[in-house]
């Protein structure tokens, strides 16, 4: 089994409490995603989990046994690190091979899981040469290989993309979704790049401050985050924030700017009145009017032309709104405009804890 | 972008001047003069009577030159590794997170700041027959040279803990973690990983080191005077003997040469090893 | 894991117990009195403290004819010293400043084979320098000295600086020409002054290799300019009738005094120098 289930995790560096009460399930071949700004504690919570940290309390069980306090190589896992750590003056053979022949297995295993690793990450043809000719997506295997060999369970990556440049990540980003596909195994990976969280992940843990701020699959974490930092962290353009109000009858406003949230999740929560924050994405605000939206005016405060879309900023009273646009469609500075909003989509917030506002549990950030 | 237009002005050539001097004249005619002095029968007085090769074969019928050339050699070799393994040693122990390292480091790299002729001259005092130590190996003919071994390798030992420190210090720490993962002792990195990542460093150290074992000189003056009798003779007295004390420059000029060769030899190697490093 | 940090501990103490030794010994053999030292041990801590030795090294020792002790060596070691420090490390900053931005041609050749003459033994240079500089009629004297070390010192010097240069964003130089600065201009008012780290670790260097020479202070520096080491060396190693331990320690720590302070003084920067040396590689 290649589960990993921590509980109570507490880890303390340096003096300082990083970690703190974690609980955390990681199931058997899902590609688990910790993702956060830096200083987080994401890195420290994977270095805890493969050994490379001392636990100053709670358990680590990787595959139903408490590794805490075991040695990193006797746990079952394998860790890319961002440099990739490669031995620089050995070949790829004897990377992949130096901690077998350390650990003194024979000669014919080896070599068998060495071919192995290999054929499975089309490394055949470059066994005799060394790390620094290679290129960044075969390092990269080497460094995976270098796992495989030790028949590693669960596989750990640390921000191994994020020295590189943009396009040599996305093709990296997308041999390792592959991969994935093709092994099958346990993988946790640590990033800042919520980009990476969201095409990689079967699930992505969204940390902050040493706190696990909401666990959930790709779509939980964008379409419902548990709060305002998630709601933040994930979608670029960042979702649009307006402080408010809900009205007794079931509207948002601030000022001038008026939205019927009745529809929306928030269920029972609409219907009192109190203090909110009203968070809406920029694919949900519509230019020109949309039925059964509320319709409301503005003027075009700067467009960003992206290529294959638009992004255009109004300003509304005192708010700046983002607005993504599909078609090319022109807008003049200062242009009055109308726009509607996906009522539906939007979300609404505390603003005194920053949390959803919502009737669902299983939205908020309560770990499983 | 364009890059500013070098002018043809004389500038930049005339500030050179001094190192233009120093490289050609100094380095370069000085050699030169030195080597046509071997070649001709000076005595206390540069003459131009050219001998061929004739200083050069008494150079090596003299006992003495022999006898330095060995004492060299064997000093060499026993010099070179022991501030080898000592200076890693120590740099390997001290690059193992230990508090009080810069007080360490203070402690290993003090002699270097001494001169060879005051480290000499306390080593003397300090392997003085019915002193400190239970031998006498400084007034032994055949033992004489190791005690000039301890007493530079005491001085030059920290220099090599110190380069070899900085080098360890730029490996990349997460191969440490890699290796912790590969499940790899601690030792075995050091010897397959490490080690290997700093032969630059290793080289250069080795060939300054090999470079003060030719010009080894104020030490053994100052510690043995060459002594006892003709024991610890190393060629760089011998030829400044010969230079003034016994008035042979033609002679003292070819042991001169001679000790040019194994420079050379060890340069050119070295720089093309570098420059195509360097071109890669 | 902690036996093996004991071991650590262990081998790093006990070395550096090795290494401190004869600076103990030094310094213990010289606040004795003879008796104490014909009697006791080498490393027995002094019974009775005396600094006489030391007053007798500073200024009563004989050194070949005169018995001035080694003051006069100390003052003639300074009087080579800062001049050998100061002019060899400006030439080494104007070279490697001419090397790093201006690159004339040929000037890489002339930088080669300055480096391969530091590796060169003086013995090969010696003869032909003493007549060079006997012809020029400054054999012997103080100038004659600093040109000795100036000619000795430039390679490393230059070496620092032009890798300290070739630090500094080749983009300060662009704009620097493109302000209308020229050679001189460019190094005085905008190089140099963003050298003081460098000027540092060449000035320590230099002043402590300057000061520990032997071989060039005994042939070139002259009868009335003989720096300490080699008054050092005259002191110890040719006295007739009984050799006083004590003086002569308390003569090798004066003569050792100014670049050990150095050193314990500014070791970060005696460090910085090495590994400065060490990156070029």
């Amino acid at each position: 089994m290649s589960n990993v289930h921590l509980r109570q995790l507490s880890v303390t560096l340096g003096g300082k409490r990083v970690i703190e009460g974690l609980d955390l399930a990681i199931h058997d071949g899902e590609f688990l995603v910790l993702l956060g700004p830096s200083g987080c504690g994401k890195s420290t919570l994977l270095h805890s989990i493969a050994g490379l940290n001392d636990v100053s309390g709670g358990s680590i069980e990787i595959g139903g046994v408490d590794m805490v306090g075991v040695d990193p190589s006797q746990r079952g896992i394998g860790m890319v690190f961002q440099s990739y750590a490669l031995y620089p003056t050995m070949t790829v053979a004897k990377n992949m091979s130096f901690g077998l022949r350390v650990a003194g297995l024979p000669k014919a295993d080896i070599a068998r899981r060495v071919a192995r690793a290999a054929a499975m990450l089309h490394l055949e043809d470059l066994l005799d040469r060394k790390p620094a000719q290679l290129s960044g997506g075969q390092r990269q295997r080497v460094a995976i290989g270098r796992a495989l060999v030790r028949e590693a369970s669960v596989f750990l990556f640390d921000e191994p993309l994020s020295n590189l440049d943009a396009k040599l990540r996305a093709e990296l980003r997308r041999e390792l979704k592959l991969l994935h596909q093709t092994l099958g195994s346990t993988m946790v990976y640590v990033t800042h790049d919520q980009v990476e969280a969201l095409t990689l992940a079967t699930r992505i843990v969204v940390m902050d401050g040493g706190k696990v701020q909401q666990i959930g699959t790709p779509g939980d974490v964008y379409d419902n985050p548990a709060n305002l930092f998630v709601a933040g962290f994930l979608g670029a353009p960042a979702m649009n924030v307006v402080g408010g109000e809900i009205d007794g009858r079931g509207c948002f406003r601030a000022g001038a700017f008026t939205v019927p949230v009745a529809g929306t999740v928030a269920g029972a929560a609409a219907a009192t009145s109190q203090p909110a924050i009203l968070g809406v994405r920029p694919e949900h605000i519509h230019i020109d009017d949309l039925p059964g939206s509320a319709r409301l005016q503005g003027t075009v405060a700067l467009v960003e032309p992206m290529g294959n879309h638009q992004i255009v900023w109004i300003r509304c009273g005192e708010q700046l709104l983002s607005a993504i646009v599909q078609d090319a469609r022109g807008f003049a500075a200062n242009e009055a405009v109308s726009f509607g909003i996906d009522a539906t989509r939007a979300r609404l917030f505390d603003p005194q804890d920053g949390k959803a506002l919502s009737l669902h549990a299983h939205q908020l950030h309560a770990v499983r | 972008m364009a890059r500013p237009r070098r002018p043809a002005r004389l500038t930049p050539f005339a500030a050179l001047l001094p190192m233009a001097l120093t490289a050609i004249v100094a380095y370069i005619g000085c050699a030169l003069w030195t080597l046509r002095v071997s070649f001709t029968s000076s005595r206390t007085f540069a003459s131009s009577q050219y001998v061929g090769l004739a200083q050069y074969e008494r150079l090596f019928d003299n006992e003495r030159w022999v006898l330095s050339l060995h004492n060299l050699a064997l000093y060499g070799v026993l010099f070179i590794a022991a501030c080898l393994v000592i200076g890693c040693l120590l740099a390997i122990f001290i690059d193992q997170n230990v508090t009080g390292e810069g007080v360490l480091r203070t402690i290993f790299l003090y002699p270097y700041a001494m001169s060879f002729v005051a480290t000499g001259l306390v080593w003397q005092w300090m392997l003085t027959p019915g002193q400190g130590f239970p031998f006498d190996w400084i007034v032994d003919q055949d033992m004489v040279i190791y005690t000039v071994v301890i007493a530079t390798v005491w001085q030059a030992a920290g220099l090599v803990m110190a380069m070899v420190l900085a080098g360890l210090r730029g490996v990349d720490p997460d191969l440490w973690k890699a290796a912790r993962l590969d499940g790899i002792p601690a030792w075995r990195v050091y010897v397959s990983i490490v080690l290997p990542l700093l032969a630059p460093t290793l080289a250069t150290v080795t060939l300054l080191l090999s470079t003060t074992v030719v010009k080894l000189f104020d030490a053994v003056v100052a510690m043995t005077q060459g002594g006892p009798g003709t024991a610890s003779e190393v060629p760089a007295k011998f030829i400044m003997d010969h230079l003034f004390l016994r008035s042979n420059i033609g002679l003292a000029s070819a042991g001169a040469m001679v000790m040019l060769a194994p420079v050379l030899a060890m340069l050119v190697p070295y720089a093309y090893a570098r420059s195509r490093r360097v071109n890669r | 894991m902690k036996v093996a940090r004991v071991g650590i501990y262990a081998f790093l103490f006990s070395a550096a117990l090795c290494f401190l030794l004869p600076l103990y010994v030094m310094l213990v053999t010289s606040v004795k009195s003879m008796d104490e030292i014909r009697q006791g041990s080498l490393f027995a801590l002094p019974l009775a403290l005396t600094f006489e030795p030391w007053r007798q090294a500073w200024s009563a020792v004989c050194t070949g004819a005169a018995c001035e002790g080694v003051r006069a060596g100390f003052w003639n070691s300074v009087a080579i010293a800062i001049p050998s420090t100061i002019i060899p490390i400006l030439l080494g900053a104007v070279n490697g400043y001419a090397l790093s931005f201006w690159k004339p041609r040929g000037a890489n050749v002339l930088f080669a084979v300055l480096l391969a003459g530091a590796f060169i033994p003086l013995q090969v240079m010696i003869y032909p320098l003493v007549r060079l500089l006997a012809a020029g009629g400054i054999f012997g004297s103080l100038p004659g000295i600093v040109l000795v070390h100036t000619i000795f010192g430039m390679p490393l010097l230059t070496l620092l600086f032009r890798n300290y240069y070739a630090g500094v964003p080749h983009e300060l130089f662009q704009a620097a020409r493109i302000d209308g600065g020229g050679f001189w201009r460019i190094f005085l008012q905008v190089m140099l002054p963003m050298s003081t780290p460098i000027l540092v670790v060449a000035a320590i260097m230099q002043l402590t290799g300057v000061w520990n020479d032997y071989i060039l202070g005994l042939v070139f520096a002259g009868r009335e300019h003989l720096p300490m080491t080699v008054q050092l060396n005259n002191v110890i190693n040719t006295t007739t009738g009984t050799r006083l331990y004590n003086v002569n320690m308390a003569a090798t720590i004066l003569t050792a005094l100014v670049p050990l302070a150095l050193y314990f003084l500014s070791g970060r920067w005696f460090v910085r120098g090495i590994a400065a040396g060490a990156v070029k590689g």
